[in-house]
Formats: C-alpha cells, structure tokens, sequence
C-alpha cells in the first residue's frame, strides 16, 4: 500500500438476482482528499458504499485499511465503524428528540464511577468537538431544534469523533440549500486538512468541481476510470458517466426534420413546478412536434413530464392545453384534455402485472370513458387484437397476464393501451430502456409516425442519439432545472455540453 | 378425452373452494351410513308445518343456506375491501352490532328496553340501520384511503368502539322489538327463509355490478398496482374508499338480519368475530389476502363453507363449546390444500406419476 493511502478496495464484485450490480470495481482513497464517487443512476454507487460499510455481503474482491493487516470485511456497519469507516446519509440517521450532545455520545456515553452517565462532561466535550469543527451549536439542544444541514453536521462530527479514516458521504446536499451546502463544504475541507479521507457522492456536478479532488467514474457496475479533478473536464465527465466518447459521437448524423414551429400550440407551461423535483419551467411543445428532454438521470427531466401530466401535481405556474388553459390535479384530468403518459419505471408504474394483455391495453381508455359505460368484451377483444398486431406484441394470446410477456412486449402494451385512448400529446418517458435493438428502432418509427399524424410527443431518453434521430427540438435539464433548449445544431456534442452546463472547466 | 375434462376442472379457480364443500357434505353423508340414516338425508329438503312460520322448506341445506347469510353477505364486501387495499376490515362484526342497535333503537323510542308496537315506520329503522354501516364503511375507507392508515389500524378503531357506541344509542339496554313486522327479515318469507333471499339479491346485485361495469377490473387493478393504476387514469383513492364503503353498506344489511333473527339488538353477542369469519370466506374461496385479483364466488362458498362445517359439528353431536376446536382443525386441512407447497407436492407427484406410466 502507498503511504498515504487509507483504504484500496480490489475487484469488488456484487450479483443481484439477474444484475451484476458491481464487476470488479477497484477504489482507492487516499488520506486528506475529498473523493467523488459518480456515475449516473443504477451504476453502483450505493452497491459500492454498501460493500465498504458492511450493508451489502460482496462476492469477490478484497478491502484493505490503512494500518490493518489483511483484508478487511465487514459484515455490518458497526464493523464498519470500528475499522474506521463512517457514513452519513441523505437522510440524518439520528435521535431528533435527544440533545446534540446526547446523539453525539448515544451508545458510548462517558461514564462516573458509579456507572451513571456523566452528563456535565459529555456537555462539555460534546460543545467542544463542535467548537473546533467550527459548528456553532448549542449541544444541549434537542437536535430537531436545528436545520437539516445542522443535523447532517452533528452526524459528521460524530462520525469523526468516532475515530473514523474514512468518511462516506452519500447525497448529503439533496436536501440543502446552497448556503447550507456551503457551510457543509467548510466543515469538509477541515477534516481533510485533518488527514481524513472523504468519499463524497453526489447528483449535482457543480458541487464535484467546488470541493473535490479526485473522482471515480462507475458506469454499469463497471469502473470506467480514477481520475484527478483537473484531467476531467465536465463534459469528459459526463461522457464517462453515459458511456459515450466524445470523439466518436461527432460523426453520427442527425436526420433533418421538418420545421413545425409554425403549428399552433398544443401545450404550453409557464412556471411550472412540482417542490423537491422540479424548479419552475417554461415548455411551449407545437402540435405535430417531437420535443426531447435530454439530461442526466436525476436531472428532473421524468419529473418535468410528470408535473405536466399531473403525475406530480404542479404547485405553481399555469399549463395551457391546446390554446384553453387547464387545470389537472391528477392524471384523469391531463388523459380527458388528450394527454397520456407511458412512465420510466415499467414495473412500478406501467404494467398492472396480475392483468390480462387484454384488459392493460384497454385499461386507459376504460378510465376515460368512465366505470359505468364499461366496453363490451367483444369491444374489448376487438381493440386488444388490433394493436396486438398493429405495434406487434408477441404474447400467446390476449388474455395472457401481462407479467408473463418479456419486457420490450410489456413496453409494447403500455404503449398500445395510449394509443387507444387515440391522444393529442403523448408522454414516453424511457420508452426504449431495457428492450431490444429491433423493437426500440420500432418505437422511433412510431413517434416520427405519430407526429406526422398531427401528435405532439414529449420524449425522454437517456440515450441521445435516439433523441437526435427523433426530436425537433431538445429541452436540457439539469439539477431539477430547465436550464435551456436546442432547437438547431443538434448534435450529440452540443447536446452533451448543454447537459454537463458551466464551460469553465474546459 | 377424459384426462383434459379432469385437469379443465382441476384449472378451474373454483376447484379446490368447491372441492373443501363437497368433502365437508361426504361427512354428512358417512355419519348418516354409520348411524343408519338415508345416506342422502343431509340433501333431503322437505316442507314441513311449524306453529310459527306456517310451511317452511326445512333440511340441513336449507339450514346452512339460512345461517350462513350473514356471513355471506359480509363476504362480498370483504373480498371487494381485501383486493383493492391488500387489508381487512376487521370492524365488520362491531358495525353489524352498531346497525342494529341503531335500528332497533329508532323502532323502539330512545330508552326503550321492549317494545310490541314500532315508535317509527319500519323501513326508517332499517334504513337508517343499513345507512349507519354506509357511514362507518366511510369513516374507514377515508382512512385507509386519504389518510394511508394501514386497514388492519383503521378499522381497528370501530372493531373496539362500535359496540360500545351501539350500547351508548341502546341506553346500556337489550332493545327488543317484539313486532312480528320487524321479525320478517331474519324468519321466512312463504316457505323460504328471508335471509337466504336477502343474501341473493346481495349477491345477484353485486355480480350484476361487477358484470356490466367496469368496477370488478377497476378494483383489482388498483389492488395489483395503484400506482400504475393511478397513471392510467384510475382514481386509486376514491376506489379503495369505495371498497369500505360497500363494505360497510354489507355489514350493515348483514346486521339487519341478525338483529331481525333474534328480533332484538343485543349490542355485546351481534356479529361477535363474525369479521374473522368474513376473513376466513375470503381465504377458504381461494383468494390471496395481499389484494389484486379476486374471485367474489370462492368467497361466498366459503362463507356457506364455514357454516356447512359449524351445522356438520352439530349433526355429529359435538356440543357447541368444543365445536370450534373441531372447526380449527378443519380449516386447517382446507387452507393447508389450497396452500402452494401442497399444491406444488401434488403437481410433482402428478408429474412422477405420468413419467412412470411412460416408462
């Protein structure tokens, strides 16, 4: 081990059923430096920390500590904790009605002779701690008394008084605002003026440049790569993270489309937002349009579409629906103004898993019409079979339960249950993931069809060159933010820069 | 040819719920060989002369169809509660009670502890009875629904207070109305018993509901998956809400009858644990008590299942205070046949069996 190495880990792999979360990931912290961990979501970051602190139990590989001999596994946090390694969460895993003082010592709390809890010194060494990590505080406070960025700093200095090498700091800004996320900085480069090694994981690129040293990139449970904060500029960043060479991505052509700008409107948002997901934005989409949302993901880009539908309903702003203003509280109200919505997250939100191909299909245009005017079951047989054939779903027969058919069949139904509902604006959040190359350029086809038939399409992927080939128009989002759109020199370049945003580091 | 007739009715969802009755009338039918009765004497309905009710259809079915009603009824709405919300309504016996008492309370005068002539029309009683469970199937289907309070703790709030509201409305007193109109609902009507009627007009009107709209799939799909429910359109909430709400109007009318039977309100004894019973139609129909799909029929031959085996203990001879150890023992071998491993044990001895015979 190098010197001033404090923890290496080596060919770290982890299995889920079915996924391989982690293939031989290496890591490597190093004493005072604050290291970020990043790649987007489903890349194994959180399996990553879980392996180090002992939540998740690691296939193969090896953890090696800074003054322990061997190989180090933990088998829970508190074997964690006692080789040195701490973490602090999103979300503060503390007592909020005990003191500071108290959730500082909970557990070894310091003793007088006579075995009771020395409430005076530990009031004393609790204000301490905090006076020299410069958090000013009053220790005998009940720790709901103080902000979340508070909390999240007690949770620290507990960490560190903990003794620990290691400090894992899992999304600690979520939930911050920048003046919050600033004092949090502060107290960070203290401790690692003060030798510890931080692992710092985070969404927001921004805070990766103001505070980091070092980062390692993740992409699929694959490492991509270690490298120093001045060799990684944002946009290599974020290629790293996609999995997409800049070079390379140059050469791919954008097909032309047509001008529609001079459409009427189908929908237009002004100031539109949902709290804790997406910052006000403004979104005019032309009828006969394509309009993708490109950003990484975590980027707000499916909350942005579900706060149009009414998935999430918006808090402020005003939507306006084919030239009349509209109000929708849920998801009904978007579908009878002609919206409809195929969500990311096909297992959760898409399919209803226990039901018929049949009745998924019809499932959206039985709710528009209503419980009482039920469609008859030749009614129902009759629009199964046709979109069974017309988007070419493979499933034995209609009435075969959905959960049985393969994913990209699954997206299929979905797909065929809006189309039904015959709509004007058609939502398709990641409508290609995790499905086969024939049937995801199927379902391009389809949305250049639908808005040659006067549909606009509000499409969202994590694959640019998909939206390159489909969209007239590209929203960017980044940070829960719209923060721009592109509407010529669609190139997966322009888009990419657009995405990653702040052209300082370049 | 055979073969496919028999593993069609073996695919049936029916099968086993069907299957636990029949196995529960062939004991009927050896103990009537045993004692040296007609072996068919559990199937013989006759009509016979009563000094009360005139001619009545009488027989160990007919006795079964009669008492089961109650809980049949409260089945429906049980099955309807278990597969939108994956819960129970475990206030349904206490509701039952609540109706009652608030019915017999409006036909007899506040205070009032025995009463021959009725203090207000009949079907203003039965009415604001019936409407009482409406309401309780309300109070706890904004519960379940708006408030996400798991059912089990939302209906736990009217299992314990129900029947003590009902008490309070009954001034602490066994309300009897000694009305021979009020009787009609728990005696006959001409030969047949009244509660079978009403447990079929039950039963005809919620199979008409499920058949001719589109509230049997809005249900199960909501229990299935709400959330991708909800994006399809569906008002997940106002759906589950309703599920209580029938919920409540069944035990309601369920309570009626019962009342009517016995032709009082006895707060403490009406619906006692009969929500276990209504729990246990559900489960012995072959339905999974963690929501989504349902099979209302499997319900209520459960529920006429559990009576079936109570009337069997009695033919037996087993005195009243053993009988439920007896029923424990049979539930337990009718779940446990319908339990997967059991079934999976059978399809694998299905399976070697097959494979023997073609070697």
């Amino acid at each position: 081990m190098e010197g001033n190495v404090v923890l290496t880990a080596r060919g770290i792999t982890m299995t889920f059923p079915g996924v391989k979360a982690l293939e031989n990931v290496d890591f490597t912290l190093r004493k005072g430096e604050i290291h970020a961990l990043m790649g987007e979501n489903g890349a194994g970051k959180s399996t990553l920390i879980k392996c180090l602190t002992g939540i998740n139990d690691f296939e193969a590989g090896e953890i090696h500590i800074d003054g322990i001999s061997g190989p180090v596994k933990n088998h829970s946090t508190r074997d964690a904790q006692s080789v040195g390694i701490s973490t602090v969460y999103q979300e503060v895993n503390l007592c909020p009605n005990l003191s500071v003082a108290e959730n500082l010592f909970i557990g070894r709390e310091p003793m007088t002779k006579f075995h009771t809890i020395d409430r005076k010194s530990y009031n004393v060494r609790s204000q301490k701690i905090m006076d020299d990590l410069g958090i000013s505080v009053d220790v005998t406070q009940n720790l709901e008394n103080y902000s979340l960025a508070i909390q999240q700093m007690v949770a620290i200095a507990r960490a560190v008084d903990m003794e620990c090498k290691v400090l894992i700091l899992d999304e600690p800004t979520s939930s911050l605002d920048d003046e919050e996320v600033e004092k949090l900085f502060v107290l960070m480069r203290k401790l690692r003026d003060q030798g510890v090694g931080i692992v710092f994981v985070t969404h927001f690129l921004e805070q990766v440049y103001a505070v980091c040293d070092r980062i390692t990139v993740l992409r699929d449970g694959k490492l991509v790569g270690e490298y120093p904060i001045a060799d990684l500029p944002r946009v290599k960043l974020v290629a790293a993270m996609m999995g997409k060479n800049l070079d390379d991505l140059a050469e791919i052509q954008k097909e032309s489309a047509d001008d529609v700008r001079g459409n009427p409107l189908e929908i237009s948002a002004k100031g539109l937002s949902h709290t804790g997901t997406v910052k006000p934005f403004d979104l005019d989409i032309h009828k006969g349009e394509v309009v993708g949302i490109a950003g990484l993901l975590g980027s707000g880009r499916s909350e942005l579409a579900r706060t149009i539908y009414g998935a999430d309903k918006a808090n402020t702003g005003s939507l306006t629906v084919d030239g009349k203003p509209a109000k929708i509280n849920q998801p009904i109200d978007a579908m009878n103004l002609g919206m409809g919505m195929l969500p990311d997250d096909r297992k959760a939100e898409g399919i209803i898993g226990d039901l018929s191909v049949r009745e998924n299909i019809i499932l959206a245009l039985q709710a528009k019409r209503g419980m009482f005017r039920q469609l008859s079951r030749a009614k129902q047989e009759e629009i199964a079979d046709r979109y069974i054939d017309l988007v070419q779903i493979k499933t034995a027969n209609r009435e075969t339960l959905i959960k049985q058919l393969s994913g990209g069949n699954q997206q299929k139904v979905i797909l065929a249950r809006w189309l039904a509902t015959d709509p004007d604006f058609l939502i398709l959040d990641e409508p290609t993931r995790g499905i086969d190359v024939g049937t995801k350029s199927e379902i391009q086809k389809l949305i250049v069809k639908l808005a040659g038939e006067g549909k606009s399409i509000l499409f969202i992927s994590s694959e640019i060159a998909e939206m390159l080939r489909t969209c007239n128009r590209m929203a960017i989002m980044r940070d829960g933010q719209k923060v721009g759109e592109l509407d010529h020199d669609l190139t997966q370049e322009n888009v990419m820069k657009a995405i990653a945003g702040g052209e300082a580091h370049e | 040819m055979n073969k496919s007739l028999w593993s069609r009715i073996k695919a049936w969802p029916l099968f086993l719920p069907v299957l636990s009755l029949i196995l529960v009338m062939a004991v009927n039918i050896i103990h009537d060989v045993y004692i040296g009765a007609n072996p068919f004497s559990f199937f013989m309905i006759t009509l016979r002369e009563t000094t009360g009710n005139g001619t009545i259809l009488y027989g160990r079915i007919i006795d079964i169809l009669n008492r089961g009603s109650e809980v049949a009824i409260l089945a429906i709405g049980m099955t309807l509660v278990v597969s939108s919300s994956a819960g129970t309504d475990i206030s349904v016996g206490s509701v039952m009670s609540l109706c009652a008492s608030f019915c017999c309370m409006l036909l007899a005068g506040y205070g009032v502890s025995s009463t021959t002539t009725l203090a207000r029309p009949l079907f203003v009683g039965v009415l604001a009875g019936i409407l009482l469970g409406v309401v309780c199937g309300m109070f706890n289907g904004t519960l379940v629904a708006y408030f996400h309070i798991q059912p089990m703790v939302a209906t736990l709030i009217l299992f314990s207070a129900a029947r003590a509201i009902g008490l309070l409305l009954c001034n602490d007193l066994i309300v009897y109305v000694r009305n021979g109109t009020f009787g009609i609902f728990g005696s006959y009507l001409g030969v047949v018993p009244s509660p079978v009627i009403i447990a079929a007009i039950c039963i005809a009107v919620i199979a008409i509901l499920l058949k001719k709209t589109a509230l049997g799939m809005y249900i199960q799909s909501v229990g299935i998956n709400d959330k991708a429910s909800r994006i399809a359109g569906l008002n997940s909430k106002r759906i589950i809400f309703l599920t209580y709400t029938l919920c409540g109007l069944f035990a309601g009318i369920s309570g009626i009858v019962a009342s009517s039977r016995i032709t009082s309100a006895d707060s403490n004894n009406i619906g006692l644990y009969f929500e276990m019973d209504a729990i246990l139609a559900v489960a012995l129909g072959g339905n999974s008590l963690g929501g989504g799909k349902f099979n209302l029929a499997g319900s209520i031959i459960g529920a006429y299942t559990i009576q079936a085996i109570t009337t069997t203990l009695y033919a037996l001879g087993v005195a009243s205070t053993q009988a439920p150890v007896f029923k424990a023992i049979i539930v337990i071998i009718i779940v446990s046949i319908q339990s997967e491993p059991v079934k999976a044990w059978f399809k694998k001895r299905n399976l070697a069996k097959q494979s023997k015979g073609v070697a």
